[in-house]
């Protein structure tokens, strides 16, 4: 029952973040923000039992991904710009609710057909997670039955998902590496005179500071 | 009621944290948010998949020497470990393509960089015929 209630409370907390987030227009605000929605969530996981995906997502969810974005915003403007009273961003506000208010209540209607929370007997832990809880201990000797699935059962997938990664960090080292070299000229000017501007506006802030 | 209300409270809190990233990722224009909003989505999937993993009265799937313990079920947990570090990584191409876009539009807003592409099109069309403005 604490459980219950421990889990219903850190649900409660990630939507107040979410919706921290919505509202907020200073991105670091908000990237701070998205790393301790992460690290909620792997609260959320180690009370429910996934204690490798926890430390996976304290680790990487709100680790890596938050120093990434951190990382980047040293590169752009710190600030959303502030939603003008436009017919596009009122009508792009309208699209998005429709759209969300129809694919949520889809989606609760789909929810309503799901097996209890907890329930033993749902159709997910009837096929082959049984066979993995009892064969894997005395045919591959790993305490740990995720990372017996992650490493043997499923050793291709764990292959798949190296490519991926290695894909990803191809793609973000061409598009960064390619920065410095393939520029247009045009563009060479136009970066150095937004690099002007920021320096000035960064003068402008050091002048306010003092 | 209230039994039936707690038997699915994750599936809603899931739902409803799965439309506020895609809401994230439609109605804001600048681009690092919707990239925000769409690790929203994502993680509230990896709580969906972890929910429907859990077994009441279970314990983490770790073996024990004691018979008979319950162990809530491991596949979804894999599966989900796979999908954390893909997201990393797709979150970082993201950055890395929102980081050239600054570069070439200079602005990270959807409709700045709109109108700088539309701009930059007329005056390559103006190019291309020197004799239609005159």
């Amino acid at each position: 029952m604490t459980s219950i209630m421990i889990d219903m409370f850190l649900l409660g907390l990630l939507v107040f973040i979410a919706v921290m987030i919505l509202r907020t227009g200073k991105l670091f605000a908000v990237i701070v923000m998205s790393g301790g929605y992460s690290l909620t969530s792997a609260a959320i996981f180690v009370n429910l039992d996934a204690v490798d995906v926890a430390f996976t997502e304290a680790a990487v969810g709100a680790g890596i991904s938050t120093v990434l974005f951190l990382a980047a915003m040293s590169f752009l403007p710190a600030e959303e710009k502030a939603a003008s009273k436009s017919d596009s961003t009122f009508s792009r506000t309208l699209i998005a609710s429709i759209v969300c208010v129809v694919a949520g209540g889809l989606l609760v209607f789909a929810a309503l057909d799901l097996p209890a929370f907890g329930d033993p007997n749902a159709p997910a832990h009837m096929h082959v997670a049984p066979r993995y809880l009892e064969e894997s201990g005395t045919l591959l000797h790993i305490p740990n039955v995720v990372t017996t699935v992650l490493a043997s059962y499923r050793g291709f997938d764990t292959l798949g998902e190296t490519i991926v990664v290695f894909t990803a960090g191809l793609g973000v080292l061409m598009l960064l590496a390619g920065a410095t070299r393939t520029r247009r000229p045009d563009a060479a000017q136009s970066t150095a005179q937004s690099t002007a501007t920021s320096t000035a506006r960064g003068k402008a802030k050091k002048g306010a500071a003092k | 009621m209230l039994m039936q209300l707690a038997a699915i409270w994750n599936y809603l809190i899931v739902i409803l944290l799965m439309m506020v990233g895609l809401f994230l990722v439609i109605s804001r224009a600048n681009l690092v948010k919707k990239l925000v909003g769409l690790s929203i989505f994502q993680t509230s999937v990896f709580l969906f998949y972890i929910t429907l993993g859990r077994v009441s009265g279970g314990t983490a799937p770790i073996l024990t020497d004691a018979p008979d313990t319950l162990y809530s079920n491991p596949l979804p947990h894999v599966l989900i470990l796979t999908a954390i570090v893909v997201g990393v990584a797709t979150t970082a191409l993201g950055l890395a393509l929102i980081l050239r876009i600054r570069e070439s539009f200079g602005s990270i807003e959807e409709d700045e960089i709109l109108a700088a592409k539309n701009e930059s099109a007329a005056a390559d069309m103006a190019q291309a015929k020197p004799g239609a403005e005159a």
